[in-house]
């Protein structure tokens, strides 16, 4: 194929030449067009639109700073835990790196559920862009098996306990559990052929998956075009001069100029933890797992890092029945894999909060709360609250803590299963023709 | 609604009560002193290095306590040859499994896992207990392995149980050093502990607060920088 | 009718704020860069693994040799005969650089003996060439199996380098250079110490 008859590349002062050689070569100014100068985005983001740019940047973070922490790092039960206090201390710069990384672990959840909660809120996973909501779910799931599998390699207490209970909620599936809980610890415990494994899967594997699971929900989005505070689409109301929508700006400069603001608020927050409180009280950092894996002593307490918190609770609420303990894990995974079904619950006819109609807005709003506070019982004991009176009838005798998040993981799931009954029954407000 | 949630998200200090049940004594840490950690230092390598180990500190990183090389060779150094080692304990780990019933753990990162407050009221909790193997059990730590090292600079205490259930400690036969200059002396090691926990915890605060003035900077920038383009915007 | 309206540009205003946050970005990689690409300097470990050894020089007896290891390499440390030194002020016609012109050796180091003591002789025992550790054939002439003009040195099995009992490099070996002297002080009299400079 003969070169393309492109117009040169302008406006780039001394690299003009370099980038029409480019261009002639490769989709360079197409890509330049469609993604940055001409894609156009609606022009009321507000601040709940920071944290998908920002989530990219997280990403960029763990990687890079994790790329470092595999020269150093040595992936064997004997050496693991010294090789973290080897970076930590003997490693020029190292502490820096280690600190990066385990901040940027906590930050990617926070930064990831926020931007989760406004795709709730403005309806972002409706048609026509379940897809790009698909995609991100999945990134959802592989994040979480990341962290998980990220948290075995300190091979601290936390560390190897925390993977014995994870991995032997496997072992309660009927039948297959017990094998499937040694297929996937290659042992009978949790040891060196697991630790190997998962900093495989830690470094590579799912990494691969991510970027490229990234790239699919940024190429979704891209398809449809963005959603915005209100709802509206705004290709559905186009400039008859320019083709262009009329309340759509372009993403560069005026979104790439406002992401870097956003990134500069973040890096003063992530960088204060990083510097002055890297352990932020135990939640970032566990204190148990400055003490080297044991597996003949089981610390006083296991909890999970707090992203994973609301789940446990659900997890640990559920009590067994016909002597099996299976029903708390499929609880725990319908929890996740329920929000797969988002696009197909929510039978409303406005997309945003904005215009919903009371029931939908308690219902949201008593969600939220509902996870928030299934997160703190996560991280606490299940006695924190006590027990109720020994006289009462069913729930006597029990921890009270145990009976709250009993009620609050149905309120949890009645947040989605009810969603298609009251979506259509409430009574929305009318949503205007242009961005407020 | 608002309100609601911001009692809801104060909630987990509610927590904290719930948690051990041993009241802890504040730690008198003080990472800028470098005379204390000096102090501490000795305590350390004089006391406890006879059993426990602390393997990934360097002889050599005690330069930060403002000490030379050959200060840290003549004072510090007592079992190892070369300024580049590693703490490590002269103790067996087989004979110290059969003395303790465990080997004494590496102090390391003893302070980041156990706290300060923790390892300075473990230190000043020993009390006598005929019914212990080494004769010593603790309030911070009950049935410990560990006897009493420092006695002969504490004394001996005992746990006196009042009429309410309420246990106390109170010195028998006095040591060395009194009450307060024996909470000194501890406070020194433990102050040395915390350091040893993280070396770089000085460095980081420091390079940590040239990062958040230029971070300062950076935002004020970025800010002009995006309400020039978004006067565009109408 | 669009969102945007370009009527209150400040081309100036804009450029300036562009170079200052291309700067200030700028600066922000360089910070990040110097930690990361810091942490493949040496580390402790690696330092206190490369650390100077102590030689006890009082135990090497006339004609004998040691070998110490410093930083992963061998050192020669040989206590030469007053005959092995007067055959050193001999060599100058075998050799491709006698007076040590290109060789890497500390400055305290000096003339045909290339030590700081006559008798006293440090030298790293790696080949110049390609990195073996040549063998020492101290024995002179016909006692040696290196020819009757041996006159006493190291030879290189590998690709037959020849150097004299001052490790220098003969005419016509594959070995580019001296051998080199590793940085080296006296402590007493009796031990040196290898890995560390005179001071002064």
């Amino acid at each position: 194929m003969a070169v393309t008859n492109k117009p040169p590349v302008t406006g780039a002062g001394p690299f003009n030449g370099v980038l029409t050689w480019f261009d002639q070569r490769f989709p360079l100014m197409v890509l330049w067009r469609t993604q940055l100068t001409e894609y156009y985005a609606p022009k009321n983001f507000n601040v709940w639109y920071f944290f998908g740019s920002l989530a990219a940047l997280v990403l960029v973070i763990q990687i890079v700073s994790g790329i470092f922490l595999t020269m150093n790092y040595k992936p064997s039960a004997e050496h693991a835990f010294a090789s973290v206090e080897y970076i930590m201390r003997d490693v020029p710069g190292g502490w820096i790196i280690r600190y990066i990384h385990s901040t940027g672990a906590s930050a990617f959840f926070i930064v990831v559920y926020l931007h989760m909660a406004r795709g709730l809120m403005y309806g972002s996973y409706r048609k026509p862009r379940e897809l790009t909501w698909i995609f991100g779910v999945l990134i959802y799931l592989c994040l979480m098996a990341e962290a998980f599998f990220g948290y075995l390699l300190p091979w601290g207490q936390m560390s190897f306990w925390g993977a014995q209970v994870i991995i032997n909620l496997f072992a309660t599936i009927p039948i297959i559990g017990e094998d499937l809980s040694v297929w996937i610890r290659g042992d009978y415990n949790v040891s060196d052929a697991t630790l190997n494994r998962f900093f495989a899967l830690h470094v590579i594997a799912i990494p691969m998956a991510l970027l490229g699971l990234v790239a699919a929900h940024l190429m979704a989005l891209h398809e449809t075009g963005s959603n915005n505070p209100d709802g509206i689409e705004i290709y559905e109301n186009l400039d008859p001069k320019t083709g262009t929508p009329v309340d759509g700006i372009p993403f560069h400069p005026y979104y790439t100029v406002k992401d870097l603001v956003g990134v500069a608020v973040f890096l003063i927050v992530f960088c204060a933890i990083v510097f002055f409180s890297p352990e932020v009280g135990g939640y970032f950092l566990e204190y148990n797992n400055f003490i080297p894996a044991d597996p003949l002593t089981t610390p006083t307490h296991i909890a999970p890092v707090w992203y994973f918190t609301p789940f446990y609770a659900m997890l640990r609420a559920i009590p067994s029945f016909f002597n099996m303990q299976v029903w708390g894990v499929i609880v725990m995974g319908a929890a996740v894999m329920i929000f797969f079904a988002m696009p197909w619950l929510d039978r409303g006819r406005t997309k945003s909060i904005r215009y919903r109609g009371p029931i939908y807005r308690a219902f949201f709003a008593v969600f939220v709360v509902t996870f928030v506070i299934l997160g703190y019982l996560g991280v606490e004991p299940t006695n924190v609250w006590g027990e109720f009176p020994k006289g009462i009838p069913v729930v006597g005798g029990d921890y009270i803590a145990t009976w709250v998040a009993r009620v609050l993981t149905a309120v949890y799931f009645a947040f989605f299963l009810l969603m298609p009954w009251y979506t259509a029954r409430d009574k929305e407000k009318p949503v205007p023709q242009r961005l407020t | 609604m608002k309100k609601l949630i911001a009692i809801l998200l104060l909630a987990p200090s509610l927590g904290f009560a719930a948690s051990g049940g041993v009241v802890l004594d504040p730690a008198p840490v003080n990472l800028h002193d470098k005379l204390s950690l000096q102090r501490g230092a000795q305590v350390f390598v004089n006391h406890c290095l006879n059993c426990h180990s602390a393997s990934a500190m360097r002889y050599s990183k005690l330069t930060d306590l403002g000490l030379d090389q050959g200060q840290i060779r003549e004072n510090l150094m007592l079992a190892s040859d070369r300024i580049g080692d590693p703490m490590s304990t002269t103790l067996d780990p087989k004979e110290g499994k059969a003395w303790f019933g465990v080997m004494p753990p590496d102090l390391s990162l003893v302070a980041r896992a156990r706290g300060a407050d923790w390892l300075y009221t473990y230190l000043r909790g020993f009390y006598r207990d005929p019914a212990a193997k080494s004769g010593w059990n603790n309030t911070a730590f009950p049935n410990v392995g560990m006897p009493h090292v420092l006695w002969e600079y504490q004394g001996s205490q005992a746990l006196q149980v009042a009429d309410k259930g309420a246990a106390k400690l109170v010195l028998d036969e006095p040591g060395k050093l009194a009450p307060a200059e024996y909470d000194k002396y501890v406070g020194d090691l433990v102050n040395y502990l915390v350091y040893m926990g993280e070396p770089a915890r000085a460095k980081r605060v420091q390079i940590g607060i040239v990062v958040m003035f230029f971070l300062a900077i950076f935002f004020v920038i970025t800010v002009l920088l995006k309400k020039e383009y978004w006067k565009d915007v109408r | 009718m669009t969102a945007i309206v370009l009527d209150q540009v400040d081309e100036k205003k804009r450029r300036f704020l562009i170079v200052a946050t291309s700067a200030a970005s700028a600066v922000a990689a360089g910070g990040v860069a110097v930690p990361f690409l810091g942490s493949w300097f040496p580390s402790a470990r690696a330092l206190a693994a490369g650390a100077p050894v102590e030689v006890d020089v009082s135990k090497i007896e006339s004609g004998q040799q040691i070998t110490v290891e410093w930083r992963g390499k061998p050192v020669w440390v040989m206590r030469r005969t007053p005959e092995m030194l007067a055959q050193l002020e001999k060599n100058d016609a075998l050799l491709a650089d006698p007076q040590s012109g290109s060789s890497k050796q500390p400055d305290y180091v000096k003339g045909a003996a290339r030590s700081i003591k006559p008798e006293v002789f440090v030298a790293v025992g790696v080949c110049t060439h390609l990195g073996c550790s040549p063998t020492l054939k101290k024995e002179v002439g016909a006692a040696s199996d290196m020819g009757t003009d041996w006159p006493g040195g190291y030879y290189c099995p590998c690709h037959n380098s020849r150097f004299d009992l001052a490790a220098r490099v003969f005419k016509g070996s594959p070995a580019p250079t001296n051998l080199e002297i590793p940085p080296h002080r006296y402590l007493s009299d009796a031990r040196i110490i290898v890995g560390e400079d005179q001071k002064g």
